[in-house]
C-alpha cells in the first residue's frame, strides 16, 4: 500500500468496524456507514476494485477482427476490440500524446483508432502508426513505446473476459474458484459451448450504493413482498407459482459460498425456462422448440446433467460487481459506483449462438417479463434500493447497524432466502478493505451444498 | 382521417395517461395491440432478436396495467405525476384501414422525494380505423437519450 493509501486507511479506520461478525454468537451486523461514506468509496476503488478481476465483456461482442466496443471498466474508459491477429484486446481509451479518448463511438469495426486532437493514429493491435509532423520530435521519441496501453491483466473464462488493474492478481480461473462450476452450467445450455450477448443493452442508474445491488441481485427473501405484482402476473398467465412439493433436486433453493467472495443461490426451476420447461406464457407455437432444446441437452449431456443445466436456476455473483442470473432467461449485469449513493448498471441478455428464432424470441420475452428498467419486477428493485439509501443515509448516527443474520444459527445448508450468501460478500469485502480475516459459519460448507445436490 | 383527427386522438390518449385512467386507455387499444420501448442503443430494433426495454403483447399490457393499478407496484406507488407534451405529428402512411403516424414527445415525470425526469423521444403508432374511430395496433416509444441513465426505469406507461 502506498503512502496515500495508508493515510486513507487510517482515516477510515477511526470509525466503527464495518461489520460485526460473530456467527458463534448468532450475530452479524453491517455498519450503514459502508453504504454512505464517500471516503469508504475512495478506499474501495484502491482496495477492492483495483485488486480484483472486473468483468469487461463477452467474446461475442467483438466477433470479427476490427470489431470494437467502448465502455468503462473498473472506472476507466476502455476499448474492447479484436485485433487483426484475432486476439481479443482491452485498451485504455486514452491517447499516448496528451490524453484524449481515441475512440468515441459506442461500437463499430475499424483497422485504426484515430485521435482527432492532433491526429495520431493507432492500429487495432495498439501500435502507434502515424504521427503528423513527427520531424519535430527529438531522437528520444520512440513510437514503438507509445502504443495504446493494454489493461495490466486480461483473461477469459469460457468467453467471459475480465480485466484486472492489479498486475499481480492471481490468474482468473483460480480467482473464480467455485464460480466456474456455475458458469459451466450457464454455458452448457449451448450445443457447441458458444454463448452470445444479444443485441440491445440496458444502461440505467440507481440512486443507491453499489453494494445494495450485490445484495438485491440474489436476495430471494424479498421476492414475495417486493415482487407480488410479478407473481400475480405469472399466476394470471396460468403459471403455477407455488413451490411444488415432491421429488425435487435440491428440494429447496440454497445459498452457497463459492470462495473468494463469490456466492450463488441455486434453485430448482418451477416457473418455466426456455431451455427446459414450457409455460403457457411462451405460447403454443414455442412448445416444440422448448421440448427440442431439452431433448438436445439430454442427448448431449445425459439425463442427470441435462436436468442440472435445464431445471435449476442460478443467480451467480462474481465478486465484486458481476451478476449472472440464469433462470427464466440469462441476464449478465455489471455495475459500477459513480458515487457512494449512485451506481451505473449495465445489463445484457445472453443466449446460445445459433438458437432458433422462436427460442430467441421466447428468451427475450421471458427476460422482459421480470427484468430490466421496463420489466414487471426490476423497477421495484430499483425503488427498493433507492428507498434503502434514502432511509439510512441521514439516519446513520441514530441507526448505525443493519441486521443480516437470517440462517446464521443453522448447522446445515442455508436457503436462498437466508442471508449466508450476502454475508459471504460482506466478509470478503471487509477482508479486502481492512485485512482482517473473515469468520466462518458452520452452515457455510461446500459439503452441505453437495449433500443437497 | 387527417392530421387534426390524429392530434385529437393523441391529446385524448395523453390526458387519459396523465390522469392515470388506465382502463380508459385500454379501451383505445386493439385486441392484438403491442407496446414497445426499444433499447437506447438500437432504437430501430426488432424485439424478436433485440433486447428491448419494453416489448409487450396485449396480454402483458393487461398485466402491466393491472400491476400499475395495484398499491404493490412499488416503483409507481405513490404514483408518478406525469405531463405529456406531444408535437410534430405527421402521418407517414395511410390507407382506408390503417395509418402509420409519428409524433415527438416530452414526458415530464415527478415523484414524491424529488426523483423524476424528462423522457424525450418520438412515437411511431400504427392506428387502425375501427367503426370510424382510431384504435392503437402498435405504439412504439423511442427514447432519444444515449442511455436511460438517471431516468432509471420506464415504470409508467410512456
Ligand atoms: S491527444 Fe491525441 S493526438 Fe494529441
Ligand atoms: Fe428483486
Amino acid at each position: 500500500m502506498d503512502e496515500s493509501g495508508e493515510i486513507r486507511h487510517s482515516a477510515v479506520m477511526k470509525k466503527n468496524p464495518y461489520i460485526i461478525d460473530n456467527p458463534g454468537g448468532n450475530d452479524f451486523r453491517l455498519n450503514r456507514e459502508t453504504l454512505v461514506d464517500p471516503e469508504i468509496l475512495v478506499a474501495e476503488r484502491d482496495r477492492v476494485f483495483d485488486q480484483c478481476w472486473i468483468y469487461a465483456g463477452h467474446e461475442s461482442e467483438v466477433p470479427k477482427p476490427g470489431d470494437f466496443q467502448t465502455r468503462d471498466v473498473g472506472g476507466r474508459p476502455v476499448i474492447l476490440t479484436r485485433d487483426g491477429d484475432n486476439n481479443v484486446r482491452l485498451f485504455l481509451n486514452t491517447c499516448r500524446h496528451r490524453g484524449a479518448k481515441v475512440c468515441r463511438e459506442r461500437e463499430g469495426n475499424t483497422k485504426r483508432f484515430y485521435c482527432f486532437y492532433h491526429g495520431w493514429s493507432y492500429r487495432n493491435d495498439g501500435a502507434l502508426v502515424a504521427v503528423p509532423g513527427d520531424d519535430a520530435y527529438p531522437d528520444t521519441f520512440d513510437r514503438s513505446k507509445l502504443g495504446l496501453k493494454d489493461v495490466p491483466r486480461f483473461e477469459n473464462y469460457r468467453g467471459f473476459w475480465f480485466a484486472s488493474f492489479n498486475p499481480d492478481v492471481e490468474d482468473l480461473e483460480p480467482y473464480l474458484a467455485g464460480a466456474t462450476e456455475y458458469i459451466d452450467l450457464v454455458v452448457e445450455q449451448s450445443a457447441d459451448g458458444n454463448m452470445e450477448i444479444v443485441s440491445g443493452v440496458q444502461e440505467y442508474d440507481i440512486g443507491a450504493n453499489w453494494k445494495l445491488l450485490v445484495e438485491n441481485s440474489f436476495d430471494d427473501y424479498h421476492l414475495h413482498s417486493t415482487h407480488s405484482t410479478w407473481l400475480e402476473y405469472m399466476k394470471d398467465s396460468g403459471v403455477n407459482i407455488k413451490v411444488p412439493k415432491g421429488l425435487l433436486l435440491p428440494k429447496k433453493g440454497i445459498g452457497r459460498d463459492l470462495g473468494n467472495g463469490h456466492a450463488v443461490i441455486d434453485n430448482y426451476n418451477f416457473r418455466g425456462r426456455p431451455v427446459a420447461t414450457w409455460i403457457s406464457i411462451y405460447g403454443e407455437e414455442a412448445k416444440p422448440a422448448v421440448e427440442a432444446a431439452k431433448a438436445e441437452l439430454v442427448e448431449r449431456l445425459g439425463e442427470e446433467r441435462a436436468e442440472r443445466v435445464a431445471n435449476t436456476n442460478r443467480n451467480l455473483f462474481v465478486f465484486p460487481n458481476l451478476m449472472i442470473n440464469d433462470g427464466s432467461s440469462v441476464t449478465v449485469r455489471a455495475f459500477w459506483p459513480e458515487a457512494a449513493d449512485r451506481m451505473k448498471v449495465t445489463a445484457w441478455a445472453l443466449g446460445p449462438v445459433g438458437e432458433s428464432a422462436v427460442m430467441r424470441k421466447v428468451r427475450l420475452d421471458s427476460f422482459l417479463t421480470f427484468y430490466g428498467p421496463g420489466g414487471l419486477a426490476t423497477p421495484d428493485d430499483v425503488e427498493a434500493l433507492e428507498q434503502v439509501q434514502a432511509g439510512l443515509t441521514s439516519t446513520v448516527k441514530e441507526v448505525p447497524w443493519s441486521v443480516m443474520t437470517r440462517g446464521i444459527a443453522k448447522d446445515g445448508e442455508q436457503l436462498n432466502s437466508d442471508e449466508l450468501h450476502l454475508r459471504t460478500f460482506w466478509r470478503r469485502w471487509n477482508t479486502m478493505m481492512t485485512g482482517e480475516a473473515a469468520a466462518t459459519e458452520t452452515g457455510d460448507t461446500a459439503e452441505a451444498a453437495e449433500a443437497a445436490e | 382521417m387527417n392530421r387534426e383527427a390524429v392530434e385529437d386522438f393523441f391529446y385524448h390518449e395523453a390526458a387519459l395517461l396523465d390522469a392515470w385512467d388506465l382502463d380508459g386507455w385500454m379501451d383505445l387499444l386493439c385486441d392484438d395491440a403491442r407496446y414497445l420501448v426499444p433499447p437506447n442503443d438500437v432504437p430501430d430494433g426488432d424485439p424478436d432478436n433485440t433486447l428491448f426495454i419494453i416489448a409487450d403483447d396485449i396480454d402483458r399490457i393487461r398485466g402491466r396495467v393491472k400491476r400499475l393499478k395495484s398499491r404493490d407496484a412499488h416503483a409507481e406507488f405513490p404514483r408518478s405525476r406525469t405531463r405529456r407534451l406531444i408535437t410534430n405529428v405527421r402521418i407517414l402512411a395511410h390507407d382506408d384501414a390503417e395509418l402509420t403516424v409519428t409524433a415527438n414527445f416530452s414526458v415530464h415525470r415527478f415523484r414524491r422525494g424529488g426523483k423524476g425526469g424528462e423522457y424525450v423521444g418520438r412515437y411511431i403508432y400504427t392506428l387502425r380505423i375501427e367503426g370510424g374511430a382510431f384504435r392503437i395496433a402498435e405504439r412504439r416509444a423511442i427514447l432519444d437519450a444515449e442511455e436511460l441513465g438517471g431516468l432509471s426505469a420506464v415504470s409508467f406507461i410512456l
